[in-house]
């Protein structure tokens, strides 16, 4: 549904070229929800913006829904945008129009009548669930309510493709799933393709069916969500997937396992779940079969798009044979084992 | 006070209406494209033309430069040419529109900037053209600066309108120097002060009360 290929942009600099995107390759499946997640700087926004040449790449070409955006004249380009909703992290609603009117502004600009303006947006607000706030205006709405007429107006020209510029950025942790919640449910009943920029991980994971991660204007690792948060690659993937998955031992029990006498005789190691060992209860049976202590001391299970995954850090005390054969046990049922090592 | 007195009084304060009006009239018709040209022509902005804006620049702070009272007799061949005549309060309203017109224009430059990037950058992500953002987007989101913009611009045209005298225009403040300072009729002079204060206050209250029902914000 959309390609980037070689997309690059820079700027002239008071210190010479500065590059925001340099080579960037991409492509979106129609009906996926892709995000691009990197830290502030990255060049997410640009990149974004590339897509409906709000920002004109300095190279490279814009394919969306097998059109070459970036060789259309002005008003073939206007055109094209109105198959590219978008939404924004502050909202961008007009002021000095109601809810009702700030969802018919993209079907005023294309000249559609009252009647049919009316027959399209009644059953957007309704979709997004402000049916009864037509005649408010955006001040007298919350963040939340906000984003929501932002997302009514995206879907009023239906598009194929909707745009998310940090859409929960400005929304406290509730109202971001609300949102969420929302989005997915558009991408599911109409079938839109979305693409998502943000730098909460967290999002990414309630959210996207691909991700790719934006390092320095390159694309430094990308992947079905799944496979990136169980397998990072890169350092920074592994950094933004700490902030959501606590990996991270707590530092007051790394002091304590520090400790000579706690390791003495037992087995350190962190297990790692992915996909459909977590329904089983394997420590227990392990536990009863080959008669050996487990201490569970820090862990957390996850699941992305229903496929569960996590890890724990276990103190396993027992003969040595019999925890060779456990930690043999475990990875035949797709449990990762690995020595944790606590300096 | 006389009856004579009270006519002078009524004629004075018809003649500062009418030039405050008329010149007022021209310069929101023309002065507000004036600032919308201004406004999206400037660099970045969804009509970029750096030359034009430059120049147009360059012609607003020329006429905002000259004082008025000069602006006013400098100007009288071009008042001779379209009013007929050089002297009277038609002749005045020429020099106080011409000086307004810029004035509004920088007003109302300033009351688009004031509307936020973000909305101009949604409106083209929909495929709207420029003449569409200026209408949809740039005019009503920046109409109460606009409305607040004009309400300055009427109350600086009745201060201006008392030196309209000096091309015989008449008015409240030609009535107030003439009469109240030259005559030695301090009465007078209060008088006026007190008409152009509750006049002011008319304006500006009305200003307000229009700039807020149009507000959302």
């Amino acid at each position: 549904m959309i390609q980037l290929q070689g997309i690059t942009k820079f700027y002239a600099g008071s210190a010479g070229r500065v590059e925001a995107l340099s080579g960037i390759d991409l492509k979106i499946d129609p009906g996926e929800i892709f995000g691009i997640i990197g830290r502030s700087g990255a060049g997410k926004s640009t990149l974004i913006r590339c897509i409906n040449l709000l920002e004109r790449p300095s190279e490279g070409h814009v394919l969306v829904a097998g059109r070459d955006l970036t060789v259309l004249d002005a008003a073939a380009l206007r055109a094209a945008r109105h198959e590219i909703g978008m939404i924004f992290q502050h909202f961008n609603l007009l002021s000095s129009r109601t809810v009702f009117d700030n969802v018919a502004l993209p079907l005023e600009l294309i000249g559609m009548t009252r009647s049919a303006i009316e027959e399209r947006v009644t059953p957007l607000l309704d979709l997004v669930g402000l049916g009864d706030h037509r005649g408010r205006y955006p001040a007298q709405l919350s963040g939340g309510q906000k984003q929501r007429v932002g997302i009514a107006r995206a879907l009023a020209s239906q598009p194929k493709v909707l745009l998310c510029d940090e859409a929960t950025s400005a929304l406290d942790p509730e109202t971001t799933r609300s949102i969420l919640a929302l989005l997915r449910d558009i991408n599911r009943r109409l079938g839109l393709t979305v693409v998502v920029i943000t730098h909460e991980m967290q999002v990414i994971k309630d959210l996207c069916d691909r991700v790719a991660v934006l390092d320095g204007g390159r694309i430094i690792e990308q992947g079905d969500v799944f496979s990136v948060f169980t397998q990072p690659q890169m350092a920074l993937t592994q950094t933004l997937i700490r902030d959501v998955i606590g990996h991270e031992t707590p530092p007051g029990l790394l002091e304590r396992l520090s400790q000579p006498h706690l390791a003495d005789g037992a087995a350190l190691r962190r297990l790692f779940f992915s996909g459909q060992s977590t329904d089983a209860p394997l420590i227990s049976e392990l536990s009863r079969r080959f008669s050996v202590d487990i201490n569970i001391l820090h862990g957390q299970i996850d699941e992305i798009r229903g496929r569960p995954f996590g890890s724990l850090l276990v103190l396993a005390k027992g003969e040595a044979a019999q925890l060779e054969a456990a930690w043999a046990w475990l990875a035949e049922r797709d449990v990762r084992v690995e020595v944790a090592h606590v300096q | 006070m006389s009856s004579e007195l009270l006519s002078l009084f009524w004629d004075s304060f018809v003649e500062t209406l009418i030039m405050v009006g008329i010149a007022g009239g021209i310069a929101t018709a023309v002065g507000i494209p004036l600032g919308l040209i201004l406004s999206i022509t400037a660099p970045g902005n969804v009509l970029e033309r750096p030359l034009l804006n430059r120049t147009l620049g360059l012609v607003v702070n020329a006429v905002r430069s000259t004082p008025f009272i000069i602006l006013m007799v400098a100007i009288i061949p071009l008042t001779r040419l379209i009013t007929g005549t050089s002297i009277g309060t038609a002749a005045a309203v020429v020099p106080l529109a011409i000086a307004a017109i810029p004035f509004v224009g920088r007003l109302i430059e300033g009351a688009l900037r004031e509307v936020d990037a973000g909305l101009v950058e949604a409106a083209q992500a929909m495929g709207a053209t420029p003449l569409q953002v200026v209408r949809k987007v740039l005019v009503p989101e920046a109409l109460p600066g606009i409305i607040n913009g004009l309400t300055i611009m009427l109350v600086n045209l009745i201060g201006f309108s008392a030196m309209a005298g000096a091309v015989g225009g008449g008015g409240l403040g030609d009535l107030g120097i003439r009469y109240g300072y030259q005559r030695f009729m301090p009465e007078v002079m209060a008088m006026v002060v007190l008409i152009l204060i509750v006049v002011v206050q008319l304006v500006q209250t009305f200003g307000d009360v229009v700039a807020s029902r149009v507000d959302h914000r």
